[in-house]
């Protein structure tokens, strides 16, 4: 018998319109001292899974039948036991450590409180316990720490402080939900290791949920691959990330970017069990003609950044009249680009790599003029795109820079239909356009990234995250671009989502004879995506090179780090 | 609080001519000239502005041009008559209103929860002196238990003329306080209920549910103490909004405070006191701002440690 | 056509919730017809009370048809000056309605012009027009509608106070209510702002005028139609209030609350009917707005979960 089993759980929401089933006969185990993994795309219902298990699913979800037992007591429908049971014998981790935690409470006081609802001890034994707790998890200086309010500690420290909530009382499971999505790779690695750690100390079962292959292959012992509610396939890690048997997993497996070699393109599996070959791009051949031909000069300089620096003014009020820590802070610059300089050629894709807070992102801002530099030069084909007043002077580049964002959702306004998104740069650029060559265009652009013409009279609302992406991708051709800069375009897609766009990335790179600027924190992409790569630490740059060069022979401390923690699918097959 | 000296000064100097009022339409223009002279008026701007200035932090702020007598004496005797039913008024709704919401936040569907929300749609909509009318008609009229207008007796405490000492004084204090409150505490309520609903969704009562701690100690710990924050600034903004309507209140009760004296004010294009009252009340919406900001600062410790580096 | 238009209003979610709230169709059917019968006044109400050929003082103060003393060509009962109550209140919501529409109309274009602008453009600009709303959301809106109308009397002459007494009562109103727009909009402005399409749309080269008011506009304003109904409840309140004082409407064209204002003094001497009919009609305007203004707070909210 199971330390946890569950059996023909079924779940769903019933909506007006319909009953949306988010998970269907869902059947697993799970025994002490193990790790299961819950994977799949988004909307597979994991989450909804481990809700289940400790009763919190958000109304009007609920669960319809099956079993829930944990060392053979029935868990479903016992409310008085759940009760008993959340945080005593079942601890959870959420996802964002940012709203986990109450901004008005201390740590001591949200710990001994835990403590105390579920544990007979007096206040200076919880306290004690606090502290405890706190070292156990890798807070430095716990005695001090303990008496801080959770927005004092930064977001890797707060996830550590979730953690030790969790595993307060003692609790035989741990469920832990995308616990490190939010965080650093570097972080992340440490997270996953106390995570290790904790499951062989202290005997506990742990279940994690999330969308990353290469957390799973590194840290759980077995897994389950979910789709739409259901589970397609389980078993033992190594043994499913080897031999996939369901497509959904084969697919999930085989379009994570490898991180030990360079592949031309990512791969994909059809959902009939397929393995997809390269598009046919005929398509382009038409758009060439109307954008006219564009020679390819590998040695023309397109882009040139020197010196550049940002310093971010922290202007608040607060700052100026905060009456007791005025010691570091109003002293401490935010440097968030540092002497950043970097050339760009015609017709590579150079890669921007770092973690958060290495300004990446500000250095894709400045070049597109959201954002001015403190000091430094940019160059576009030597050409200044700065005036001498630091103003952005955007008819230097008449379009010729475009940009794809991250965020899928945010990235088209939602009240415009998809062909008003598409048209309205076409048209500024080219005034006295025609309704028929409009049209035309937009036909063009709307089939380049590989979408029906019928997506032209809907809402970005209708469409998925991937689509979305290739929506803005096609407004961003455009006002046809020579240097398309994509900032984290594919973090927010699920894996084989990521690989699909990815490939048309290139595609049309390679069609176009675009120049291109990927900006990412993810190694294996970047290792996949570009021909040379900057590593960015703090504002810094790290180390510039060839892209094989860096990741067979890195130089600096800092790149080295972040490739031996990057997790890979491959250190299990 | 410059801002609005200057804008009463120059109501006080530039806005109708103050002599004519004074003295008279009929005056000579050799008396008006002398008056002008005495009151100063032929001075440069800048040194009117400053006597001004000067008068006002004294707290001499001129004489009234419809009643000829000294205005601060005419504030500071009804100030205390405003002042008590603001009080009054003010715990009353922020009392109730805090209670009533909280509950209606908790238990959001229950029969009692929607009865206290129709009452308090029906309170925002209901304009003040309507609910002062209708309860002088129903407690004075019909049932006559209660006084419709005036103050009853009061005790002198030196300066302060109160009425919280004398039976007929509390009596005559309860339905202009209860109208004067209503409209607040029914705003408290929906906005403590939203806040209340908003925080309970949150991830971190979410959390808090997940590690076991019990209900009602999610409730009434958790829950309010960052529900209370934004009670803070509207109790700042809420005394304003009571002074304000003090006047309305005053009219229909015919309360001899400052509301009433405003109206009239306004009514005979009173400048001096226009201009005075406009300076009081200007003077404490400034200070209670700076009160709130205060609190607000030793509630909220986000505001008051620094964010550490992530 | 109609047809096919309703199925697909009722089909969103939006129009889902609001056939199916009671409350939101009856409170909307109540304002409609009062509405209605603003606009045609001249046709629904029996008389015209303010055409001093059809009233005389004979018909004064004859109380409801209902009760005693009463006639059925004066359904409501007369006032003091012997005119139809039921035609002096449609008469006299007309004139609220009117004071209430245009200055909240008045408050929502400042208050958003200011709100949205200062919210995209920032700097010292945003800073100014923030301290101002500041200031201003701290003074009460009657106080505020007071003394704004207190002043522009001031300055205009005694002759002119009654033609242009609507007028400054409009701007009144709307001067003191435009602080909430400029403040919602600037918040929302300021989300928005942050929001990928919009850095595109700057990439793409959009002047700042277009994407202020062509991207980022349509998408606050649901917010700031709440906020518009709820103030025009506060507005048709703000202005009764202020007519009520005897600072507002003239009172040759009374609104309800001169109306409520004529009849307080006969309350207590028993014809009680000339204070109260008008004040029931103000509160049931008001409240079918605020009501509707509640349902639709919940049903834009995109927070509050589905239950």
């Amino acid at each position: 018998m199971s330390f946890l089993e569950v059996k023909n759980l079924n779940i769903s929401y019933p909506t007006r319109k319909e009953t949306i089933v988010a998970s269907k006969d869902v059947e697993f185990s799970l025994e002490r001292g193990e790790i299961l993994g819950i994977v799949g795309e988004s909307g597979s219902g994991k989450s909804t899974i481990a809700n289940a298990i400790i009763n919190l699913i958000d109304p009007p979800g609920e669960i319809t039948s099956g079993s829930i037992k944990m060392d053979n007591n029935e868990l479903r429908d016992n409310e008085e036991l759940i009760q008993k049971i959340r945080g005593k014998k079942i601890g959870f981790v959420f996802q964002d450590p940012q709203t986990s935690l109450n901004p008005l409470f201390r740590i001591k006081d949200q710990l001994i409180e835990t403590i105390q609802t579920h544990l007979n001890l007096n206040y200076q034994d919880a306290l004690k316990k606090s502290i405890q707790l706190l070292e156990e998890v890798g807070i430095d200086n716990a005695e001090k720490r303990i008496e801080d309010y959770p927005h004092q500690f930064s977001g890797g420290m707060r996830q550590r402080v979730v953690i030790a909530l969790a595993i307060s009382c003692e609790p035989d499971l741990i469920i832990a939900d995308e616990p490190t999505t939010a965080l650093d790779v570097s972080i992340q690695h440490q997270i996953l290791e106390l995570l290790k750690d904790l499951t062989k100390k202290r005997n506990l079962g742990v279940i994690i949920i999330t969308h990353d292959m290469g957390v799973i292959a590194e840290t759980t012992d077995r897994v389950i691959v979910m789709r739409h509610g259901l589970i397609v396939e389980q078993g033992d890690t190594k043994e499913l990330l080897t031999n996939p048997k369901s497509n959904e997993a084969r697919s999930l497996v085989i379009s994570v970017p490898p991180t030990n070699k360079k592949i031309d393109r990512f791969r994909l599996i059809s959902p009939d069990g397929k393995e997809i070959t390269a598009d046919s791009k005929n398509l382009t051949k038409k758009i060439i003609k109307t954008w006219g031909v564009r020679e390819k000069n590998k040695n023309k300089k397109i882009l040139q950044l020197t010196g550049v620096t940002k310093i971010f003014d922290d202007k608040s009020l607060v700052n100026n009249f905060s009456f007791g820590s005025k010691t570091e802070s109003t002293n401490k610059v935010e440097k968030a680009v540092d002497n950043v300089s970097f050339e760009l050629f015609e017709g590579e894709t150079l890669g921007l790599v770092g973690e958060s807070g290495s300004g990446k992102s500000t250095i894709a801002k400045i070049i597109t003029g959201l954002v001015g530099p403190s000091n430094g030069e940019i160059f576009y084909n030597d050409i200044s795109l700065y005036s001498s007043k630091r103003k952005y002077q955007i008819d230097k580049s008449r379009g010729q820079i475009q940009m794809i964002f991250q965020d899928p959702y945010s990235s088209l306004n939602p009240r415009f239909k998809v062909r008003d998104i598409i048209s309205e740069p076409i048209k500024l650029f080219q005034k006295n356009i025609n309704k028929n060559e409009l049209t035309q265009n937009m036909y063009d652009l709307i089939d380049i990234v590989g979408m029906t013409r019928q997506s032209l009279d809907r809402y970005p609302h209708e469409f998925s995250g991937g689509q979305r992406q290739r929506i803005s991708i096609a407004r961003a051709l455009a006002t046809r671009p020579r240097l398309l800069i994509c900032d984290e375009p594919t973090s927010a897609l699920d894996v084989s989502i990521q690989a699909q766009v990815l490939n048309l990335l290139k595609d049309i790179q390679d069609e176009l004879h675009l120049t291109m600027l990927f900006i990412s924190h993810d190694l294996p992409v970047i290792r996949q995506m570009c021909n040379r790569i900057v590593v960015l630490k703090n504002g810094s740059v790290c180390e510039t090179k060839e892209t094989e060069e860096l990741f067979n022979n890195p130089e600096h401390p800092y790149t080295k780090e972040l490739i031996r923690l990057m997790p890979k699918i491959e250190s299990i097959i | 609080m410059i801002v609005v000296a200057f804008v009463s000064f120059s109501l006080f100097n530039f806005v109708g001519d103050p002599v004519n009022s004074m003295t008279g339409i009929d005056a000579s223009y050799e008396r008006q000239a002398e008056v002008r002279e005495i009151l100063g008026l032929n001075d440069p701007v800048y040194i009117q502005f400053s006597r001004f200035l000067g008068n006002v932090i004294q707290g001499d702020f001129g004489i009234s041009y419809q009643l000829k007598r000294e205005v601060s004496d005419l504030i500071a005797e009804r100030m205390p008559a405003t002042l008590e039913l603001v009080f009054v008024s003010a715990i009353l709704a922020i009392v109730s209103g805090v209670i009533l919401g909280v509950y209606t936040g908790i238990h959001r569907d229950s029969f009692i929860s929607n009865i206290i929300l129709v009452v308090s749609l029906v309170g925002v909509s209901l304009p003040t002196f309507i609910i002062g009318i209708l309860l002088i008609y129903l407690f004075s009229v019909i049932l006559g238990v209660l006084p419709s207008f005036g103050r009853g007796e009061v005790v002198e405490l030196g300066f302060w003329a109160t009425g919280f000492l004398t039976a007929s004084g509390l009596k005559a204090l309860i339905l202009p306080s209860v109208t004067l409150s209503l409209f607040q505490m029914t705003y408290i309520i929906r906005l403590v209920r939203a806040e209340m609903m908003e925080i309970l969704q949150t991830d971190y009562i979410k959390f808090a549910r997940a590690r076991g701690i019990k209900e009602n100690t999610i409730y009434y710990k958790h829950a309010l103490k960052n529900g209370l924050i934004p009670v803070i600034t509207i109790t700042g903004i809420n005394i304003g909004t009571l002074i304000a309507f003090s006047i309305i209140t005053e009219t229909v009760f015919q309360w001899p405070g400052m509301g009433l004296l405003f109206i009239n004010a306004v009514y005979f294009v009173d400048i001096p006191i226009m201009s005075a009252y406009m300076i009081m009340v200007a003077f404490i919406f400034v200070m209670i701002n700076f009160i709130v900001d205060i609190t607000y600062y030793f509630i909220d410790p986000r505001i008051r440690l620094k964010e550490e580096a992530s | 056509m109609i047809y096919k238009t309703f199925n697909k209003i009722y089909d969103t979610d939006i129009g889902y919730s609001f056939f199916n709230s009671k409350i939101a169709v009856i409170s909307s059917t109540i304002l409609f017809i009062i509405l209605l019968c603003s606009v045609f006044a001249g046709v629904v109400s029996p008389y015209n009370p303010f055409d001093p050929a059809t009233v005389s003082l004979m018909d004064a103060f004859t109380p409801p048809s209902w009760s005693e003393g009463g006639s059925s060509s004066f359904i409501l009962g007369t006032d003091q000056q012997g005119r139809d109550m039921f035609s002096t209140i449609i008469y006299g919501s007309r004139i609220s309605l009117i004071v209430g529409f245009a200055s909240i109309l008045f408050a929502m274009v400042l208050g958003v012009f200011l709100g949205v602008t200062a919210g995209y453009i920032g700097g010292k600009y945003e800073i100014v027009v923030m301290r101002i709303t500041d200031v201003q959301l701290t003074i009460p809106s009657i106080l505020m509608a007071l003394l704004v109308n207190g002043i522009a009397k001031s300055f205009i002459s005694q002759s002119m106070h009654n033609d242009m007494a609507i007028y400054v009562l409009i701007f009144a109103i709307g001067i003191s209510e435009w602080p909430q727009f400029a403040r919602v909009s600037r918040a929302s402005t300021l989300v928005e702002k942050n929001k990928e399409y919009v850095s595109a749309s700057r990439i793409i080269g959009l002047s700042n005028i277009l994407i202020m008011f062509k991207h980022i506009l349509p998408n606050i304003l649901r917010p700031l139609l709440v906020i518009a109904t709820i103030g025009l409840a506060l507005a048709i309140i703000t202005e009764s209030t202020l007519s009520f004082l005897g600072v507002g409407v003239p009172p040759t064209t009374p609104s309800l609350g001169t109306l409520i204002r004529f009849g307080n003094s006969f309350l207590f001497s028993g014809e009680w009917w000339i204070t109260f009919f008008p004040a029931i009609f103000l509160i049931i305007l008001a409240l079918s707005i605020n009501l509707l203004g509640d349902w639709m707070r919940d049903a834009l909210n995109p927070k509050l979960k589905i239950r």
